[in-house]
């Protein structure tokens, strides 16, 4: 096991900049997710660590060792792909002791390895079938054995769970958490599934545009978005925005929205009156008939049993409303909500970037 | 199936395409069969018995004056040589060249594959006075080793082209994969990729083989001795000053379809599995 360290990372295809500049320490057995749209470098920067990708410009170190010049084969990590890129042409044994039998492993020693894998991953009654008589979710298990037979310093995985169902990926997902909280080999896994980032990660990097947008534990993220994109990203349903002006009255600050409703925001931000902000809520920490006298018009209920999700217009805008419990309103009814000002995110509209208040 | 097709035209249609496909069957071979049916038949019945399918008395006399008495299995032999050696030649450089096209980015890539397309634009009779200047040079005129040359040199482009498509049906993941699990690109080559790509070079190598087993051209117009010539040239000695003797001519034709279909039949569950590669991907 090793830690990662990415130290001024930039890649360039031509002119064209893929990322830059990217700063990142991975800590020895941390979890670390990649996640952003696709396009965003994510992919680039794990090919970068395993090696099959050149690296532009700065310095990769796994472990002690600077690697950018070292091939991947001399990298000591294992890679689950997308595609598992299984060999069509050997049978699932041969697969997962493909690794072993290219260092000359001794041949009981990875009989015995690839054995306690597949048992960890229950194909053990697969070890003779070929991939192609494999179903999606038994190439993803033979792909996760390939990688955990090596015993490698650092486990990397490019969207390994994208091409199963959504059940399974639910699955796996328990699955991989359960298996590194066993093996505690340094993890970095890509995806574009803020949910999947969410409930495996240690750490989440969200990247966009080829830059880290922010760098995080899932709750730091979720509570304390640094900017607009990440404050989008993070959340399902997504965070609410509404664009609105600083009205300060004495020791009370108001965002006031573009129909003249206002919302109180936390006095301690160093915002001036008059100034344009953006302003981010989620949608369960709106109260569905608030004492306040806030007022939005239903749209669209949908019921989910445990809890209610409502699609209401305030100021104009479509505005998410996550509530527990069921609900007697009706679409085109008017209700007041009510919505705590230390529950309000404030962002600069012009730069995204999070306003925090004053230490 | 289109839903509320009656039972009658299903019928109807599945007779009109098996009718299709079985006069298409006829028509495609209907020339070997005339020519396997002239190799049997006995000379004094050729011309005397008019059209008919099939001889009234059927004769092995043309084959055992075919190889008994005339220079034909020095010509079968010539060809083979020149098209097994053509076609690993062929096979070799165009899965290396292939591969590089469909793996590298390097300079003038394009404009080496454009120059490969143009190759292929140019009737050959435009190019065989130069190539018969050069070969003659060269001393290589009237030699096997001339033919093989000039075999490989044209069927690389082609080849090129078919064994790129087929690396580029290989997902490029594996390869990665490999390299991570710790082959070198050239151990990765081996042991992954080759072995996916011996359908293609199945493939390439059948194409070839049949392209310079039947070429007549070159051989016509480069081979003059008689203990140089291919078989497709040897086949032009039956014919004489004052006749053709055909009974003869077709049946040294049977002989030299024998390796092309044994060939084929080889290599058959290579083409198929090719044709099905992409079906398991993923």
């Amino acid at each position: 096991m090793a830690s990662v360290t990415i130290t001024n990372v930039q890649k360039n295809y031509g002119a064209m900049n893929v990322l830059s500049a990217v700063d990142l320490s991975i800590a020895d057995g941390e979890f670390v997710v990649l996640v952003g749209p696709s396009g965003c470098g994510k992919s680039t920067l794990l090919r970068m660590i395993a090696g099959l990708e050149e690296i532009s410009a700065g310095e990769i170190r796994i472990g002690e060792r600077v690697v950018n010049d070292v091939a991947p084969k001399d990298r000591d990590i294992a890679m689950v792909f997308q595609s598992y890129a299984l060999y069509p042409h050997m049978d699932v044994a041969s697969n997962m002791g493909f690794s072993l039998m290219l260092r000359k492993t001794a041949k009981e020693l990875v009989l015995d390895r690839v054995g306690a894998a597949a048992k960890r991953l229950g194909l053990d009654v697969l070890l003779q079938r070929l991939p192609r008589q494999l179903s999606g979710g038994q190439r993803q298990r033979v792909a996760m054995g390939r990688a955990i037979v090596r015993d490698p310093q650092v486990f990397l995985f490019d969207e390994p769970l994208s091409n199963l169902d959504a059940k399974l990926r639910v699955h796996m997902r328990t699955e991989i958490k359960a298996l590194h909280q066993q093996l505690k080999t340094t993890s970095v896994y890509v995806t574009h599934d803020q949910v999947e980032a969410m409930t495996m990660a240690d750490r989440i990097v969200v990247m966009h545009d080829g830059v880290i947008q922010q760098v995080g534990t899932p709750l730091e993220l979720y509570d304390h978005p640094a900017n607009l994109f990440v404050a989008g990203f993070i959340g399902s349903p997504g965070m609410n925005f509404l664009p609105a002006v600083v009205n300060r009255m004495g020791a009370n600050v108001g965002a006031q929205l573009t129909d003249g409703q206002t919302i109180a925001i936390d006095p301690g931000l160093p915002v001036e009156d008059g100034e344009r902000i953006t302003i981010g809520i989620r949608p369960e920490n709106i109260e569905v008939g608030g004492t306040d006298t806030l007022k939005a018009r239903i749209e669209v209920i949908e019921p989910l049993g445990l809890s209610t999700q409502f699609y209401t217009k305030l100021a104009d805008l479509q505005v998410c409303i996550y509530a527990m419990g069921r609900t007697d309103r009706k679409p085109g009814d008017t209700m007041g909500i009510g919505i705590k000002a230390s529950d309000v995110h404030v962002f600069n509209p012009a730069t995204g970037q999070r306003i925090e208040p004053k230490a | 199936m289109i839903a509320g097709r009656s039972r009658k035209a299903r019928i109807l249609g599945s007779i009109g395409l098996y009718g299709a496909v079985a006069a298409y069957v006829i028509f495609a071979l209907f020339p070997l069969f005339w020519t396997l049916k002239i190799s049997v038949t006995p000379q004094s019945l050729l011309y005397s018995e008019g059209i008919t399918l099939w001889p009234s008395s059927a004769t092995w006399e043309n084959y055992k004056t075919v190889l008994q008495a005339t220079d034909f299995p020095r010509y079968f032999l010539n060809s083979v040589i020149v098209s097994v050696i053509t076609a690993v030649l062929v096979t070799i450089i165009a899965s290396a060249a292939g591969y590089a096209m469909s793996r590298f980015s390097f300079r003038g890539k394009t404009t080496v594959a454009v120059t490969l397309l143009l190759t292929q634009t140019f009737p050959l009779v435009m190019v065989i006075p130069p190539i018969y200047r050069i070969m003659g040079e060269l001393g290589l005129t009237n030699s096997l080793t001339g033919l093989i040359i000039i075999y490989t040199a044209f069927n690389i482009a082609f080849a090129t082209f078919l064994m790129q498509s087929f690396f580029d049906g290989i997902p490029k993941d594996l390869e990665e994969a490999a390299m991570i699990d710790g082959c070198s690109r050239s151990q990765a080559l081996r042991r992954v990729i080759i072995p996916l790509t011996l359908p293609g070079m199945g493939a390439t190598l059948g194409f070839v083989f049949t392209a310079a087993w039947s070429e007549l051209l070159f051989a016509l117009m480069l081979i003059s001795s008689d203990s140089q010539k291919t078989f497709a040239v040897g086949l032009l000695t039956f014919i004489g000053k004052f006749a053709v003797d055909w009974g003869q001519m077709m049946a040294a034709s049977v002989l030299a379809l024998i390796p092309a279909c044994l060939f084929f039949g080889f290599l058959q569950r290579y083409l198929v599995t090719g044709l099905t590669a992409g079906a398991v991907k993923g």
